[in-house]
């Protein structure tokens, strides 16, 4: 396959960026899309020009590194997978494929296509945890939990914290992560204890960071590559209703 | 303010007044169909009479003003926080699956705003007496405003008449989003209520936008 990649370049955070056109040529369609940039930047090293900078880790889909706004898209035209998992398949030989690093204010740009997402580990450290003593790993039957509630929190936990809700969603809001942390908490025995302290917290600390607000658009859940639930922002809304008032 | 109130209170509260203003929507169509049942337009009066005049409603009104007032103050603040964190857009514009209307609730919100200051001027206004004047009819006895006389005045202009249609079909998308936003807003999901809400929500959306709509054309085409 022959693509036309139009791809944003920014030397630094403060540099201002702009779209560069670069040309690549007998991509395999098995090839997955960050391996068609790595061919990319091989080509770049050996003209002697700085490669692309964009995330990458496992490359199997369960890290929540990798991101990339794919002709309009977070991580790319199909649903519920990550950039990693996307295979050139996918696109048209020819096609142009624009790709845009995550937009948002608490998400700067460092360099190219990479976006400093530590504000997500913020709102963690706001309450995103269990403290209180647990003592030590209890028997499978010992603390009854409702099935229905144990996968709930499972789906929610699923959650790894990639940011594609907050670059998909037209107000940059933040809201599917953060109410998928609190609900996977929020179900569960030993995070209970905490709930009401933790969803304050941690929407403090969202709302501080400058994210935007939720306007129940539902990009977020059509754009996550866990499929995590909008159920999760009624939960955590529920949450925070209850907590504030009792 | 977002200092004080955390988004999520915001959004509480906009799903508050939203529902109010709802219930308000409900009683302002169920007066305006009296115009539609009875062309002699005694009921419509009779029932503007009460609203006017009424001590209780005389009180209420300041908390609907309150309730607009309150929808409209937090849906700007809500934009321009939700304009401010993202300063630079995308240029592929984000094309997700995602809920149509919701898209657009500042620009119907903003066309609802006009139509609602007009709205304003034409018929409150005249009718506390601020602005113009309202013929008198005689109703058992008892001399009341013809408010009746000043809406058909109104729908026999082809133009208002068209511009009150298109601002209730813009009020419709408002409130096709809007009903079951405010449910999730509120976080009252369950999965075996939520489908009835939505669904209901686009039959009540539906419903509003047709009937108020009735009105005016059949006061234009039964002239």
């Amino acid at each position: 396959m022959d693509l036309k990649l139009k791809i944003w370049r920014q030397p630094s955070a403060h540099a201002d960026g702009k779209f560069v056109d670069y040309q690549v040529h007998e991509i395999s369609k098995d090839a997955s899309f960050l391996e068609m940039l790595d061919i990319l930047n091989e080509e770049l090293v050996n003209k002697g020009e700085d490669p692309v900078a964009f995330d990458h880790d496992c490359r199997e889909g369960i890290c929540g590194m990798c991101s990339l706004f794919i002709n309009g898209r977070p991580h790319g035209p199909d649903n519920a997978i990550t950039t990693c998992q996307l295979h050139m398949r996918r696109f048209k030989d020819g096609e142009t494929i624009t790709i845009e690093p995550w937009r948002a204010k608490p998400f700067p740009v460092i360099k190219d296509l990479m976006v400093d997402r530590s504000a997500f580990d913020e709102i963690i450290q706001a309450g995103g945890f269990v403290s209180i003593a647990t003592g030590g790993v209890p028997d499978a039957n010992a603390i009854p939990i409702r099935k229905q509630n144990a996968d709930l929190a499972m789906d929610a936990a699923a959650c790894i914290g990639c940011g594609a809700c907050v670059a998909a969603c037209k107000n940059a809001s933040a809201m599917l992560f953060v109410s998928a942390k609190v609900s996977q908490f929020a179900l569960l025995p030993q995070g209970k204890v905490e709930a009401k302290e933790r969803v304050q917290k941690m929407v403090a600390k969202m709302d501080d960071l400058g994210f935007g607000n939720c306007t129940n658009t539902y990009a977020c859940e059509a754009e996550c590559p866990k499929e995590i639930s909008v159920t999760n922002i009624a939960r955590m809304n529920r949450e925070f209703l209850v907590a504030k008032l009792s | 303010m977002s200092k004080f109130y955390s988004s999520v209170t915001k959004k509480i509260w906009m799903s508050f007044m939203g529902l109010f203003l709802m219930t308000f929507l409900v009683v302002h169509l169920s007066i305006n169909l009296l115009l539609v049942f009875d062309p002699t337009k005694n009921l419509f009066n009779e029932a503007s009479h009460f609203m006017g005049t009424n001590p209780f409603i005389q009180l209420f009104q300041w908390v609907l003003f309150a309730g607009f007032v309150v929808h409209i103050i937090l849906g700007l603040i809500l934009q321009i926080e939700n304009w401010v964190a993202r300063p630079k857009g995308y240029r592929v514009k984000a094309i997700s699956e995602d809920s149509f209307f919701s898209k657009y609730m500042i620009h119907t919100g903003v066309i609802i705003f006009i139509f609602l200051s007009i709205h304003f001027v034409n018929f409150f206004l005249v009718a506390k007496g601020i602005i113009g004047e309202i013929p008198k009819t005689q109703i058992d006895g008892k001399s009341v405003d013809d408010m009746g006389a000043l809406v058909i005045a109104l729908f026999q202009m082809p133009y208002y008449v068209v511009g009150y249609l298109i601002a209730l079909l813009i009020l419709g998308f408002h409130l096709d989003h809007g009903f079951q936003s405010a449910f999730q807003s509120l976080g009252l999901n369950h999965p075996k209520y939520t489908p009835f809400i939505k669904g209901f929500g686009h039959f009540f959306a539906i419903l509003i936008t047709l009937a108020f709509m009735s009105i005016p054309l059949f006061i234009y085409f039964s002239k």
